[in-house]
C-alpha cells in the first residue's frame, strides 16, 4: 500500500508539471466517463422515445423509394 | 382598553390566588380540603382570556369574510371551464418527448391547422434529427416558394425553400388572417403552450372540449362555436378534429383524443424546443452539485474537527481583595 502511494505521489504529484497534467488528464478522463455514463442511463429510461431510437425506420424507408 | 382589563384581570386572579393561598394555609390544621373552591375560581380567572381569545378569533374571521377571499373580475363563464389535468409522459422530470408523437402531431397540424395557423417560429432546419431525416425536411422545404433577395433592380424572384427557411404562413398578413376567419386572427401556434395558463392540457381540452349542442341557456353569439374551456366560451375557431381526419403513416388509429395529443404534444415541442436537452442537462448539474455538496460539508468537518473536539478550561484568578474571606483560614489554599 504504502509502495503504491509512493509510486503514485511520486510519478504525477511531486513535480509540478506532472500534477497539472495529471489534473487536466483526469479531468477530461472524467468528464468523458460521466457523459457517457448518464447519457447510457438517459437513453435507456427513454428507450423508444427519442428520435435516434426511431431514425432507422424513415431513413430505411427513403432509401427504399430512391431504388 | 382590552389590554388595560386584561391587566386588571390578571392582578384580580392574583388576588384571587393570594386569597386561596392564605385560605389554605389558615386552614392547613383542619382536614378539609379547598378544591371546589379553587375549582370555581379559576373558571373565572380563565373567562376573560377565553372570551377575548373568542372576540380575537371572531374578528379576525369576520376580517377573512369581508376583505379575504378570492375577488373575481369575472365570472366563472369568462374565466372558461378549468382544464383537466392529463397524466402526459413527456412533462415527466426524466422522459423527454415522444419523438413517434412529434411526427404524427406534425402531420396534423401540416393537414388540418396549418390552412388557418401559422408556426412561424420553426425553421424546416429544426425538424432535422427530432421528427424527419434531412432528405424529408429538404424536401419538405422545396415545396414551397420563397423570396430571393432583391437583385440589382430591387426585383425579387421566387425560390423554392431550404432548410433554414421558417414555416410558410397561412395568410400574408394578421389582416388577411381576420377576413378570412369572420374578424378572429388564428394565432400563431409556435408559443401557443407556453403562451395559455394549463399549457398541454388546455389546448387538448379545447380541441376535444366542443360539445355537440351547446347546453342549455349558453348564449352563443353569431359566428362563434361553444366551447367551455375558452375563456367566454365562444370561440371562433369551430371543431377541426374529427375521428379519422387524417391517416396516419405509423397506423396509430387516428382518433380525436389521439391526434389533439400529438398535435398537443408537437406544439409543446415548438414552444421549447430544448426540452430533452434541458432536462438531461438538469440531472447532470444536479448529480455533480451533490458531489460537491458532499465534499464541501466533509472539508468543512474536517477543518473544523480540531475546533469543535478541543477543550476549554478556565482557571478563575485568585481573589485577593475580599478582606473577609482572604483572612479566614482555608483547607487547602492555593498561592
Ligand atoms: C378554420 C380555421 C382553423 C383551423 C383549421 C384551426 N384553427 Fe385554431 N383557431 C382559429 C381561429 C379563428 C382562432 C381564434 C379563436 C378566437 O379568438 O375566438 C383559433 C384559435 C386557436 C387557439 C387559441 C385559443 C385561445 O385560447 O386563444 C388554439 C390553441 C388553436 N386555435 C389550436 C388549433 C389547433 C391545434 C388546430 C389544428 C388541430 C387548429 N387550431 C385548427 C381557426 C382555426
Amino acid at each position: 500500500m504504502a509502495g503504491l502511494s509512493d509510486f503514485v505521489y511520486n510519478t504525477f504529484l511531486r513535480r509540478n508539471f506532472t500534477m497539472l497534467g495529471t489534473v487536466f488528464v483526469s479531468a477530461f478522463a472524467l468528464q468523458m466517463a460521466f457523459d457517457t455514463g448518464s447519457d447510457r442511463i438517459w437513453d435507456s429510461i427513454n428507450r423508444g422515445r427519442q428520435w435516434k431510437d426511431i431514425k432507422a425506420k424513415y431513413v430505411q424507408a427513403a432509401e427504399d423509394d430512391d431504388e | 382598553m382590552l389590554a388595560r382589563s386584561a391587566l386588571r384581570s390578571a392582578r384580580s386572579a392574583g388576588a384571587v390566588a393570594r386569597n386561596a393561598a392564605s385560605k389554605t394555609t389558615s386552614r392547613s390544621s383542619s382536614t378539609s380540603s379547598s378544591t371546589a373552591e379553587g375549582a370555581a375560581s379559576s373558571w373565572k380567572t380563565n373567562a376573560l382570556p377565553a372570551g377575548a381569545t373568542a372576540f380575537a378569533i371572531g374578528t379576525v374571521a369576520w376580517y377573512y369574510h369581508l376583505y379575504g377571499r378570492n375577488v373575481d373580475a369575472m365570472t366563472p363563464a369568462e374565466e372558461g371551464l378549468h382544464p383537466t389535468s392529463y397524466p402526459w409522459a413527456h412533462e415527466k422530470w426524466h422522459k423527454t418527448f415522444d419523438h413517434q408523437a412529434l411526427r404524427r402531431g406534425f402531420q396534423v397540424y401540416r393537414e388540418v391547422c396549418a390552412s388557418c395557423h401559422s408556426l412561424a417560429r420553426i425553421p424546416y432546419r429544426s425538424l432535422v434529427g427530432t421528427i424527419m431525416t434531412v432528405d424529408e425536411a429538404k424536401a419538405l422545404a422545396e415545396e414551397n416558394e420563397y423570396d430571393t433577395e432583391p437583385n440589382d433592380e430591387g426585383e425579387t424572384e421566387k425560390r423554392p425553400g431550404k432548410l433554414s427557411d421558417y414555416l410558410p404562413s397561412p395568410y400574408k398578413n394578421d389582416e388577411a388572417a381576420r377576413a378570412a376567419n369572420n374578424g378572429a386572427l388564428p394565432p400563431d401556434l409556435s408559443l401557443m403552450v407556453k403562451a395559455r395558463h394549463g399549457g398541454c392540457n388546455y389546448i387538448f381540452s379545447l380541441l376535444t372540449g366542443y360539445p355537440e349542442e351547446p347546453p342549455a341557456g349558453a348564449v352563443v353569439p353569431e359566428g362563434l362555436n361553444f366551447n367551455p374551456y375558452f375563456p367566454g366560451t365562444g370561440i371562433a375557431m369551430a371543431r377541426v378534429l374529427y375521428d379519422d381526419l387524417v391517416e396516419y403513416e405509423d397506423e396509430t388509429p387516428a382518433t380525436t383524443s389521439q391526434m389533439a395529443k400529438d398535435v398537443t404534444e408537437f406544439l409543446n415541442w415548438a414552444a421549447e424546443p430544448e426540452m430533452d436537452e434541458r432536462k438531461k442537462m438538469g440531472w447532470k448539474v444536479l448529480a455533480v452539485t451533490s458531489v460537491l455538496t458532499a465534499l464541501s460539508v466533509w472539508v468543512k468537518r474536517y477543518k473544523w474537527a480540531p475546533i469543535k473536539t478541543r477543550k476549554l478550561v478556565y482557571t478563575p484568578p485568585i481573589q485577593t481583595k475580599s478582606p473577609i474571606t482572604s483572612k479566614l483560614p482555608k483547607p487547602d489554599q492555593k498561592s
